[in-house]
């Protein structure tokens, strides 16, 4: 216990890029220095307070829970029966072992990506304006246990990302920003349409205060999965005393918004056939942008589908295991197969994400504590990894001004400390032992082979050709003859090596000692697994 | 029984009851022999504030109204004239949008040379205001029609004020060819109604409904149909919205605004009484609500439908800023029949509140962005898209206005946009319009599409028009952009343009005075190159006092609209006194 529970931690950590984001608006935008320190310090402090919260909670075994609930806005609704009913939006966040790990690697890459935006030359203010906007975005939405206020920070993380790749992209930057805008806006849309669905139903609860009863409607996350797994809720009862429940989620409803979820979510991921938005992304975002966007951004999608889609509807999701699984495995021999054939770096990352999403999908396909384990572990593994390897692809970029495979070679010589660095992340990501992607991998496809073994085998191919295409391009880069124009190049600063060592140091770790992220999971996994035995999906 | 209610006289009390309407009319009198007699050397914009006397002077009359009258429906000569709190408020709007829009009216008329009469400008927004708030409190048709044509006329004027502009008398010839169609339609409709009915007041519609449809069927139905018809046309909705772009267009831009909100806010709060008083009503045998009713209700939420498909498809290739807010107004339009076409279901009985509210922050966002467009197409000298370019650096607080009117309209999260459309897509939901659900939120998706061109045009592009990736297309683009922007050819000028924008801007926050002379200095600036001001556009945004303050009041309400709705939301609710119906 270190009385942490007293104080609003969660709300400092969510405000703190906030305020960083006024403290930089006071700023003269001419001292970079000074926003610089401004913006680290504004990163750091979230992650030194997530640090620690991790620490804390490990310690208790998530026998403490920290939530916040605030009331913001309570709608009367009118309605053609007595009583006092009511809309309530409210503020409410909390974490368990499945937000935690999550917020922490949000907080480390973004502190990274924050000192690796050294690369962004022009209207450096605005640039970190929108970036710490972003964060607080992102933070918001892995902490939050409403469904509105899980959509008002996703919400808040797609305008951020719009004006970050729309202005300080490459070339293609604008196409990249509309495709990335109108994908993930049609995904939140769907999700909104899945959120009221919910709310308008399982968001059902009453107060009793000391004068009346109060009937509410709310996105409040507790009260939902509550109704939900409570099979004598009134949103279960398909038929009351007055006759049918309009208010009742019966079946169809419960398929209806499982799908819509799946859908809202898999845009996010990306599932296969809605990944094109997220090529263009990594092609054309500046590099401290899709650090965040590949190390973080596309968790959120898989964050979604597992808490909203499985932990709320787990009947339905186990019904569909088979189909997850094979969206997984399509995702991931789909994302190796073209990342075999991709010329341009940024492009054979892009396609590798997809491809390690995929076994994501499997982990969560699995439906049991070793797969859950796994997909979470390589949600984080590869957050670390991904960010890490673009991380690289910014420093490489800005040296030898492409990342087309052919343009490079014999780099290693030239840049020894980078060229290693890459080396170590391309190993990680084949999933080396010892490394974190190994971890991932192994307990994803162990959860799967016990309940479809030939899908596990077609994901072992996937896992070989993963290691194909990164060693292909890793190579290409590193070794070989040098090119022309690039023997004058200096290896990396301190300022690029500092990231680069430190992310380094998390995927060792999390490769040696899986059981520091394993054991917070478990406290959520367990907890998931128990529900899921109690119910219909578990028989 | 209709006998009893034929005639009734106005007594003294009444004339107290519409002491808002009536002196407001005297007003308008009194402005207009004004004008005749003030020379012309009198700048007309004392007739502008003196317009905005009166409107806040009515303003302050209602709200001592409603505050005194404590919910009280209080209806006079026969029921034909209502005031009830349904009423009272969205008097209270009306009157509130026009004050806007008179400000804004100060901050541009006296720059616009193809106004010859620069007086009317003014005045004849408050006969256009008591129409609107004639009908927002008509209870009975012919009541409905006659505040309806008061609107209309004084528009059609209003449209062709820029006498000296081809475009503007198109759009007034087209505005008063399509306006008589829709009171056409509406009079046909009505008159269906009376024929069958033999009454003109909506409560007693509603009450002989029942028994009339056994017989007449047909007619009922084509009444109503006509009815919805002629106000879609009226409320720019989709398929009958083809005038709005012209019009728009053609109009002055405050008066576009005008059109966008309190027109269409008028013709819309009446179809939401007309739908609720007359045609919500039960079946005979009094055990559900009857299929021709939910039919009619339906036909309304195909409209709806139509709208936000239309314009938000439509707007995708527009250019145009005017034309494209009157894109934006068809889809809103399409928004605001939502909560009128859901009808009232058990679990669902909050339309009145989503409606006000929606109506609320669509009054907000679109004067607002009207708003910014007056003064970004007189820098510019054109109503493109691409005179946006650049803004963010010209002007970077006006920019940030506009991405929260762009947010607010698109219906992203902390504007009052936002929680607009959620009250209205949750209140759909409830009443298990699943489709209309879904056709109000990917509408909204597309809408992103163009709302965010506007911001890609602030943020993304320099002045010159030129996207901002043209400059990198070597390869070599972190060297070039190592100085951000300045370094490119433009950025010496936009710089210098930049100073004088960010001078001018921290002059309107401090002092008004130096504002003035800044202005006024504008103004012999305008008057010398005048001939070429279509031209002109050297990219200098000027804001005047009186439209800096619309933007900010409009500004500030959408965020605080949409940080705390709460309270406003609580007041809706608190004065919903709108006549249920007895069944």
């Amino acid at each position: 216990m270190s009385g942490l529970e007293q104080i609003p931690i969660l709300s400092i950590i969510l405000l703190s890029p906030l305020l960083g984001l006024v403290i930089i608006q006071l700023l003269p935008g001419q001292r970079a220095n000074w926003l610089k320190i401004a913006v680290t310090t504004a990163t750091l402090l979230p992650l030194a307070l997530s640090l620690w919260l991790y620490a804390d909670y490990d310690r208790n075994q998530g026998a403490v829970s920290y939530s916040e609930t605030y009331s913001w806005v309570q709608a009367p609704l009118k309605m053609n029966v007595g009583g006092d009913w009511f809309f309530s939006f409210q503020y409410a966040v909390g974490i368990d072992g499945l937000s935690l790990p999550l917020l922490l690697l949000t907080a480390i890459v973004t502190a990274m990506a924050a000192l690796a935006a050294v690369h962004v030359k022009k209207r450096r203010k605005s640039f970190f304006s929108w970036f710490l906007l972003l964060e607080f975005g992102m933070i918001g939405a892995f902490i939050a246990r409403d469904l509105f206020v899980f959509f008002v920070f996703f919400e808040i993380t797609l305008v951020a990302m719009y004006f970050l790749i729309g202005i300080w992209g490459y070339y293609n930057r604008e196409r990249a920003a509309n495709q990335f805008l109108i994908y993930n806006g049609i995904g939140s849309a769907i999700m909104l349409i899945a959120f009221v669905m919910l709310v308008n139903t399982a968001g059902f609860h009453v107060i009793e205060t000391t004068q009346s009863l109060q009937y509410i409607y709310s996105g409040s996350y507790s009260d939902i999965i509550r109704n939900l797994s409570d099979p004598s809720a009134y949103v279960n009862l398909t038929a009351d005393s007055i006759g049918s429940n309009p208010f009742a989620l019966n079946e169809t409803k419960q398929w209806a918004i499982f799908i819509l979820l799946l859908v809202a979510f898999g845009i996010k991921l990306p599932v296969f056939p809605f990944h094109s938005w997220m090529l263009k992304v990594h092609q054309e975002a500046p590099p401290a942008v899709v650090m965040i966007h590949s190390g973080i951004l596309l968790k959120l999608g898989a964050y979604g589908l597992l808490r909203f889609g499985l932990f709320l509807f787990p009947v339905q999701a186990r019904e569909w295991a088979s189909v997850l699984a094979i969206l997984g495995l399509i995702n991931l021999l789909y994302g190796a197969i073209l990342a075999f054939r991709q010329q341009e770096f940024k492009l054979v990352l892009a396609y590798s994400s997809i491809s390690h999403m995929g076994i994501v999908l499997i982990g969560l396909a699995a439906f049991n504590e070793i797969g859950l384990q796994g997909a979470l572990f390589q949600l984080i593994s590869h957050g670390l990894i991904s960010a890490l390897l673009f991380l690289i692809v910014g420093s490489l970029y800005e040296r030898t001004g492409t990342t087309e495979l052919s343009r490079l070679g014999g780099l290693a010589r030239s840049m020894p400390f980078i060229s290693g660095v890459l080396l170590a992340a391309g190993l990680a990501s084949l999933g080396l032992p010892g490394l974190s992607g190994f971890v991932g991998e192994l307990l994803s496809l162990l959860g799967l082979f016990e309940s479809m073994r030939w899908v596990t085998a077609l994901a072992v191919v996937g896992i070989v050709l993963t290691a194909v295409y990164i060693l292909r391009s890793v190579l290409k880069i590193t070794f070989g003859p040098q090119r022309e124009g690039l023997t004058a190049i200096r290896d990396a600063r301190f300022v690029e090596a500092l990231p680069m060592v430190v992310l380094l140091a998390f995927i060792i770790l999390l490769g040696c000692y899986p059981s520091v992220l394993t054991d917070t999971v478990q406290t959520s996994v367990g907890g998931f697994m128990d529900l899921l035995l109690a119910t219909r999906a578990g028989g | 029984m209709p006998e009893q209610t034929l005639f009734q006289p106005l007594t003294w009390s009444d004339l107290l009851v519409m002491a808002p309407e009536l002196a407001l009319g005297a007003w308008f009198v009194l402005l207009v022999v004004l004008e005749l007699l003030l020379p012309r050397a009198v700048s007309r914009n004392w007739i502008g504030g003196l317009t905005l006397t009166g409107l806040l002077g009515a303003f302050t009359l209602i709200l001592l109204r409603m505050l005194e009258s404590n919910g009280e429906v209080i209806s006079l000569l026969g029921d034909s004239y209502r005031v009830d709190d349904f009423a009272s408020m969205l008097k209270l709007l009306f009157l509130a949008a026009t004050a806007l829009i008179v400000l804004l009216g100060l901050g541009t008329v006296r720059y616009d040379r193809a106004v010859t009469d620069k007086g009317e400008y003014f005045y004849l927004l408050l006969p256009a205001v008591i129409g609107a708030m004639t009908m927002a409190s008509s209870g009975n048709l012919v009541t409905l029609y006659i505040g309806l044509e008061l609107l209309s006329i004084t528009s059609y004027v209003l449209v062709g004020l820029r006498r000296k502009s081809s475009l503007s008398a198109e759009a007034a010839f087209k505005y008063v060819i399509t306006g008589g169609l829709s009171s056409a339609f509406i009079l046909f409709g009505m008159s269906y109604l009376y024929g069958v009915i033999g009454s003109v007041q909506l409560a007693e519609i509603n009450a002989a409904l029942p028994g009339a449809l056994e017989q007449y069927e047909a007619l009922i139905y084509t009444g109503f149909l006509m009815m919805i018809i002629g106000f879609a046309i009226k409320i720019a909705a989709a398929p009958f919205h083809a005038w709005s772009l012209d019009v728009y267009q053609g109009a002055p831009t405050p008066i576009a605004a005008f059109l966008a909100v309190v027109s269409k806010g008028a013709a819309l709060a009446i179809v939401f009484r007309m739908m609720f008083a007359t045609a919500l009503f039960a079946s005979p045998d009094r055990t559900s609500i009857s299929s021709v009713s939910d039919e009619v209700f339906f036909i309304v939420l195909l409209v709806a439908a139509a709208s936000m498909l239309y314009g938000t498809l439509a707007a995708l290739r527009q250019l145009n800023v005017k034309r494209l807010l009157a894109l934006s107004g068809v889809a809103n339009a399409g928004y605001l029949l939502v909560p009128i076409g859901v009808s009232f279901t058990i679990g669902h009985l909050n339309n009145m509140s989503e409606f006000l509210f929606y109506l609320i922050a669509y009054l907000l966002m679109t004067i607002g962005a009207f708003g910014i467009h007056t003064v970004v197409s007189r820098a510019a000298g054109h109503d493109e898209l691409s005179g946006y370019a650049g803004m963010y650096y010209r002007s970077p607080w006006l920019a940030l206005s506009m991405i929260l009117f762009v947010l607010s309209l698109a219906g992203l999260p902390l504007s009052a946009g936002f929680f607009g459309k959620l009250f209205i897509v949750l209140g759909a939901e409830r009443a298990q319009a699943y489709w209309i659900v879904a056709v109000m939120v990917l509408s909204s998706v597309i809408s992103y599409y163009f709302y965010f061109g506007l911001v890609r045009q602030m943020f993304m592009r320099s002045s010159n028009g030129l996207s901002g990736a043209s400059h990198s297309l070597d390869n070599d683009e972190d060297a070039e952009e190592g100085y951000g922007f300045r370094t490119s050819g433009t950025s010496q000028t936009l710089a210098a343009q930049e100073a004088k924008a960010g001078h001018i801007e921290t002059a309107g926050s401090s002092e008004q005075a130096d504002e003035e002379s800044v202005v006024q200095s504008a103004e012999a600036k305008m008057e010398n190159s005048l001939s070429s001001s279509l031209e002109q556009g050297d990219g200098v945004i000027r804001i005047p006092w009186p439209t800096g303050i619309v933007i900010a009041l409009c500004a500030i309400l959408t965020l605080a609209l949409g940080i705390v709705p709460g309270p406003l939301v609580d007041i809706i609710q608190q004065l919903f006194s709108f006549p249920l119906p007895s069944h």
